[in-house]
Order: structure tokens, then C-alpha cells, then sequence
């Protein structure tokens, strides 16, 4: 397993992943990690005051996310599960647009996914797999692998979870993608748990050994490392830009929380291993490596706690603030050209409303 | 390129569906195809021949033999502004895609607010009637047409394949795109520079006054000669060809039957929550004063498709239709 830092924050170093880092960009993956988890919790709490109907959270998964998130380039492409916040957070997606899904106000978040390269979150599990090889096959045929132009070569980075190695289409996607040596980075998380199944039933082998079968490389990286995510996401990245195909990373993590908040862990796991991976947490572990360092100084935690403040104190503003969406909103978008019984249809539903209106 | 068929001569429908294949790839550099067999092969039904030679690797793809795979891959091409064409081989090998054409191609517009786009095409061989092995005569459409976001359609002609096919991958939305594969081999006169009508019209193929016909796809030949035996019995029946099923043309249907009173749907999908039992609905909903006799549907019947020996019997033959004709006329 790779690892560029270890639980007590001491900095290691990997011949396969070297990894020079500035003092400023580690303080900054800190704010990151910080700023991920007020998100996380503040809409944990919007979930039980019932401003949200459902929250997925992501705790524990910070380090992956944040690394793997700032390995992309700019022009590199992202295919989300629904867990991703901490990617989204990469990518400048604001949280509100993830908060509207899990509101009930849209069905799938509401930023621009060309706008930010980022597709919409997927919610069944493992198509956004195949998505991102189609997606790879489009920048293939663009000319943008290879090319050694650094600005255009383009990698797609293919988001899901353990659970999801399970499902045919995920597999599909692995086959696909070394038959045509596609520039695709397969980034597993893998959190243990797929709801209350654990990992062990979903595989006999470790999940990065099974890319070996498929003919591309697989590792195991230390998910609870962001700095070990980053190298390791980066490199991969770097080759699937300059055509040396796929890779399978496993983020080795934890879900630290319930699947989602309608779920209920304690009748499936124990409080040991919850307390085994909360000595790991990702969070800590980069805090007690700055801080050997002096890098903590108390203005900068001063900045970051007042920033992670401001922000849950927005998202709370925001999500409350949600405009409901109009019942005829349903009938929008179905089709480019609108058919003529959806027209008709939207017109029943808006004399019925009017008509419930008018009885008062 | 070769524009060599584009004459006055009939050419069958593969054919036809070959010259839309190959003028959409020529017009669009975006148009690609997908599929299994697709490319050196040309298809199993030869639908595709020579243009993977003509267009090249990178155009006309062999897939790995994955129908999730073909949809999921067209679903990320989409994205990345491409104008897939998949070709899934045979209709009961569709079911594994079903997942992403349901969830994910059929929504992504929808769930983006108008974002997202899937001009997406699926060409699938559909239908009975050439002694097949099983898994190869099925008739899905009422699953997609089940299925908001997704539009279906089904030419019964090679002028209708070649002007709707170009239609449907010029078309921002997914259309399943239904080949009536027992009609492959059937000649007609196709006019390539016709102004096309529009791609979810019906279509009045034979006018008459005392009983409506409808069909589509395989079924619109048959209609038509049991419109003609029909007619040696004195009976005026008026053909229409549904040419979409969704969305379905009901207007045209509705104001046929409100002339004759009287509609005979056959369709070779099976009858239960079928396409003639939504056009049926539509129609007593909309013309119920009209309407001399119950609507009568002659159908494949709600069992798995049977063994190829015996099709014939179950698949909507001319008798069976003419059977129809003669209850609803009874009324």
C-alpha cells in the first residue's frame, strides 16, 4: 500500500512516487480537508433539522477525495458516484448545487457539468464507469492523448466505490478500456462497506489486483493519505494523458459514518473498527505533519476556521432559502423537441392545479 | 464515396439503411458507429458493409461484445459531443443495455435541466418471421416506449429507412430506432432527395371508409394485403402505417376512426400493456362517440416468443387480421 505519510503525520518517502510539495499547497490541502468536512457536517445537521431529505456522507474519505481531486488538470473530466463532495470541491462546484439534489429541489445537482468538467453525480451503481470510457474514446478520437500538448491532453477520471466492482457495467468499463488503451484512471474508494455488505463479500482478492487480469496496472494506495493519493492519482493521470492506457487505484479508506443518513451501521459493524479507523483519520494525520513542521501557526487555523464558519453559515442560508420548484417544471427538459402528449399532459396538470386554486 | 445505389432502381432496406448510415457519416463528422460485428463484417444483417473501409476504424467500431458497454460508451461520447449510431445486434440481446438506456440515456437530459444532451441511436433488428433461433424475433418496443426520454420509431419501407434513420441520428433526442428485420429484403423505390416527412407522423397509406388498419414496422405489409383481399370482399379498409410509436401520432388515427368508426391495431409485440393497447385507450378517450365496435387488437400473444415452426400462427397474419376486420364489422 502506498503511502507518503503515516498515521502520526511523519513524511515518507515512495521511489515510484516522488512527491516534492511546498509548504504553502500542503497548508492548503489542510484548508481543503477542513473545509470538506464543515460541508459534510453541516449538511449532516441540515438532514436532522429536515432541510434536506438525505445526506450521503463523506467522512473519512476526505484524504482520497481531496487528493485525487487535485491531481486533475483543468481539462481533465470527472464521473462522480454520489459521494463525491470532496472532488466537486476540486472542481469548484458549489456545494448549494450538491445540497439542492439531496433537498429534493432537482434531481441531480444543478451546476454545468461542461462548465466544470465534472459530470452530474450517478446515482445506480457503477454506469458512470462506462460513461467515462465513452468519454475517453471522444478525447481519443479529439486528438487529445499524446499529443504531448500539456494544456490539451486529457484524462477522465472515473469515480466509485467497492460496491460498485461488483456490477457488470464497472467490469464492462475495465474491458473497454484496455482494449483501447483508453486514457481512463479508474479511482476506486474503497470504504469497507457497500451499505452493510462488507468488502469481503464482494471480492476474494484485494480490488487493485484485479486490474492485473484485465491487462493494466492496479495499486493500493493509502486512502486516508492525501498526500499518497495525490502522487499516486497524479502519476496515473500523467500516463493515461500521454497514452500509456488505464489504471486502478484502490483509495484504501473508511466510511466513517452511515451509508446515508436513512442508514443504521450499528446493525452491521462494530464500534472497534469504527474506532481503529478514526486513529487513521485523514484529517489528523496531515494536522500533526504540519504542525511537527511549524507550520501551524495560529493565524492561518484562525483563517481556515473562520472561512469553514462562513461557509457552513452560507450553505445553511442557501439550502433554506431553495426556491420551491414549479409542479410544471416536471414536464421541462424530458425531450429536445417536446412531444405533443407531454404538452397535453403538462396542460391537464396545470388546469387541475388551477382548478384547486380557484375552489380555494 | 460511393453514392453508386442512390439511383431509381428499388434497393431492398438494408440497402437503404446502408445509404443513411453511410450520407449521415459523410454529412456529420461528429456520427459514429457502434456495435458488435459491425465493422469487417458489415453486420450480421449487412446493414453495415463497407463503411468501415470507407469511414475507417475510428468511425464504424467493433465493440467488445458488451451491449451495456455500447450504450454506457455512447452515453460518454454524447458528452464528449459526439453522435452515436449502436447497433445492438438482436432485439432480445438488447436487455442488458436496457439499464442505460433507462437510467441514464433516457434521463440525462431531464436530470440536467437541459444540460446534458443524448442524441444517441439505437438500431435494433426487431420482430418475427424468418424462422429464427430464439432470442432473435422479439418485439421490445413497449419498454422503451414505457420509458420517458426515450423517443421509438420503426420504418416499414426502405424509402421510410433511409429518410427516418438520417432523421434519427440527426435528432438531439435518443431514439430507438426499430428495424423490422423481416423486411430487410424488401425492394421499394426510394426517392433519396425527398423532403422527408416529419419522423413521428403517421402516415395514410390506403384510404377507405369502413374499418381503420394500423400497423407498423412488419405488420404494415401485412395490413396492406389484407387490405386488397379485403377489398375483393367489398370491405373499404383505410391502412395507416404508425411509423413512431413514441411519441404516437394519435391524431391522425383518432380523426380516421371518427370517419370510420371502427380501428383494428396490429402490432406483433405482445398484447398486454402493448402499443395497441395504448393506442386503443387513446382512442376511446378521444373518439368514444365515434366508435361503431370495441377496438380490436391482433397481436403476438402474452406468451415467450415460440419455437420458429410455429410463428406463423402466432405472429399477426393476414387471416387473423382479416378475422378482426370481420368481428369488428359484425358490431
Amino acid at each position: 500500500m502506498i503511502q507518503l505519510l503515516d498515521a502520526d503525520g511523519v513524511r515518507r518517502d515512495h521511489p515510484d512516487y516522488p512527491l516534492s510539495i511546498s509548504d504553502g499547497e500542503l497548508r492548503e490541502l489542510y484548508r481543503d480537508l477542513v473545509l470538506v468536512r464543515r460541508i459534510d457536517t453541516e449538511a449532516t445537521a441540515l438532514q436532522r433539522q429536515g432541510e434536506l431529505g438525505l445526506w450521503a456522507s463523506l467522512a473519512g474519505q476526505e484524504g482520497a477525495q481531496i487528493g485525487a481531486g487535485r491531481a486533475l488538470r483543468s481539462q481533465d473530466y470527472v464521473f462522480p458516484t454520489y459521494r463525491e463532495h470532496g472532488v466537486a470541491w476540486c472542481r469548484d462546484i458549489d456545494p448549494v448545487h450538491i445540497l439542492e439534489l439531496f433537498r429534493g429541489v432537482s434531481l441531480a445537482g444543478g451546476w454545468d457539468p461542461s462548465a466544470h468538467n465534472m459530470n452530474l453525480y450517478t446515482l445506480v451503481i457503477g454506469s458512470q464507469t462506462l460513461h467515462s470510457v465513452g468519454f475517453a474514446m471522444g478525447v481519443v478520437r479529439d486528438g487529445m492523448v499524446g499529443s504531448g500538448d500539456t494544456a490539451a491532453d486529457t484524462a477522465v477520471l472515473a469515480c466509485f466505490g467497492d460496491g460498485a466492482t461488483s456490477q457488470g457495467d464497472t467490469n464492462e468499463a475495465f474491458v473497454w478500456a484496455a482494449a483501447s488503451n483508453l486514457p481512463v484512471v479508474f479511482f476506486c474508494q474503497n470504504n469497507q462497506w457497500a451499505i452493510s455488505e462488507p468488502v469481503e463479500k464482494q471480492s476474494r482478492v484485494p480490488l487493485y489486483q484485479r486490474a492485473a487480469g484485465f491487462g493494466f496496472p492496479g495499486v493500493r494506495v493509502d486512502g486516508n493519505d492525501v498526500l499518497a493519493c495525490l502522487a499516486v492519482t497524479r502519476r496515473a493521470l500523467d500516463d493515461a494523458r500521454s497514452g500509456q492506457g488505464p489504471t486502478l487505484i484502490e483509495a484504501y479508506t473508511y466510511r466513517m459514518e452511515a451509508h446515508t443518513t436513512s442508514d443504521d451501521p450499528t446493525r452491521y459493524r462494530n464500534a472497534d473498527e469504527v474506532a481503529r479507523w478514526a486513529a487513521r483519520d485523514p484529517i489528523d494525520r496531515l494536522r500533526k505533519h504540519l504542525d511537527s513542521r511549524g507550520l501551524l501557526d495560529a493565524r492561518f487555523l484562525d483563517s481556515v476556521g473562520e472561512q469553514s464558519e462562513q461557509l457552513a453559515v452560507r450553505l445553511r442560508a442557501a439550502t433554506r432559502a431553495m426556491p420551491e420548484p414549479d409542479p410544471l417544471s416536471a414536464f421541462d427538459h424530458v425531450y429536445a423537441e417536446q412531444t405533443a402528449e407531454l404538452a397535453q399532459q403538462r396542460g391537464q396538470m396545470r388546469e387541475f392545479l388551477d382548478s384547486l386554486e380557484e375552489v380555494g | 464515396m460511393a453514392a453508386h445505389i442512390r439511383g431509381p432502381e428499388p434497393v431492398s432496406m438494408v440497402q437503404a439503411l446502408n445509404e443513411a448510415l453511410r450520407s449521415s457519416l459523410e454529412d456529420d463528422p461528429k456520427v459514429l458507429l457502434m456495435g458488435e460485428d459491425i465493422g469487417a463484417l458489415g453486420g450480421v444483417f449487412r446493414v453495415t458493409a463497407g463503411l468501415a473501409k470507407d469511414f475507417g476504424e475510428a468511425r464504424v467500431v467493433d465493440t467488445p461484445l458488451g451491449e451495456a458497454g455500447i450504450i454506457g460508451a455512447a452515453v460518454g461520447l454524447a458528452m464528449r459531443g459526439y453522435r452515436p449510431v449502436c447497433e445492438i445486434q438482436f432485439d432480445g440481446f438488447v436487455f442488458p443495455a436496457v439499464d442505460q438506456l433507462v437510467t441514464q440515456v433516457a434521463k440525462l437530459r431531464n436530470r440536467s435541466r437541459g444540460l446534458l444532451s443524448m442524441p444517441i441511436t439505437v438500431r435494433i433488428p426487431f420482430g418475427g418471421g424468418i424462422g429464427a433461433i430464439e432470442h432473435h424475433s422479439e418485439s421490445p418496443e413497449a419498454y422503451f416506449a414505457h420509458t420517458p426520454g426515450l423517443k421509438v420509431v420503426a420504418p416499414s419501407t426502405p424509402a421510410d429507412a433511409f429518410a427516418m434513420l438520417r432523421q434519427a441520428i440527426a435528432s438531439d433526442d435518443p431514439v430507438i430506432f426499430l428495424e423490422p428485420k423481416r423486411r430487410y429484403w424488401d425492394k421499394g423505390v426510394v426517392d433519396w432527395t425527398a423532403l422527408a416527412a416529419p419522423l413521428h407522423a403517421a402516415a395514410v397509406l390506403v384510404t377507405g371508409s369502413d374499418v381503420t388498419l394500423v400497423g407498423y414496422g412488419p405488420t404494415v405489409r401485412t395490413c396492406l394485403d389484407a387490405s386488397v383481399v379485403a377489398a375483393q370482399e367489398g370491405r373499404s379498409v383505410e391502412v395507416i402505417d404508425l411509423r413512431s410509436i413514441s411519441p404516437l401520432d394519435t391524431s391522425t388515427v383518432v380523426e380516421s376512426v371518427r370517419r370510420t368508426g371502427r380501428l383494428v391495431i396490429a402490432t406483433e409485440a405482445h398484447a398486454s400493456f402493448g402499443p395497441a393497447s395504448e393506442l386503443a385507450a387513446r382512442v376511446q378517450e378521444q373518439a368514444f362517440y365515434s366508435l361503431e365496435a370495441p377496438v380490436l387488437r391482433v397481436t403476438g400473444y402474452d406468451t415467450p416468443y415460440p419455437p420458429s415452426r410455429i410463428e406463423e400462427d402466432w405472429l399477426p397474419n393476414m387471416d387473423r387480421i382479416l378475422d378482426a376486420i370481420d368481428r369488428s364489422l359484425a358490431y
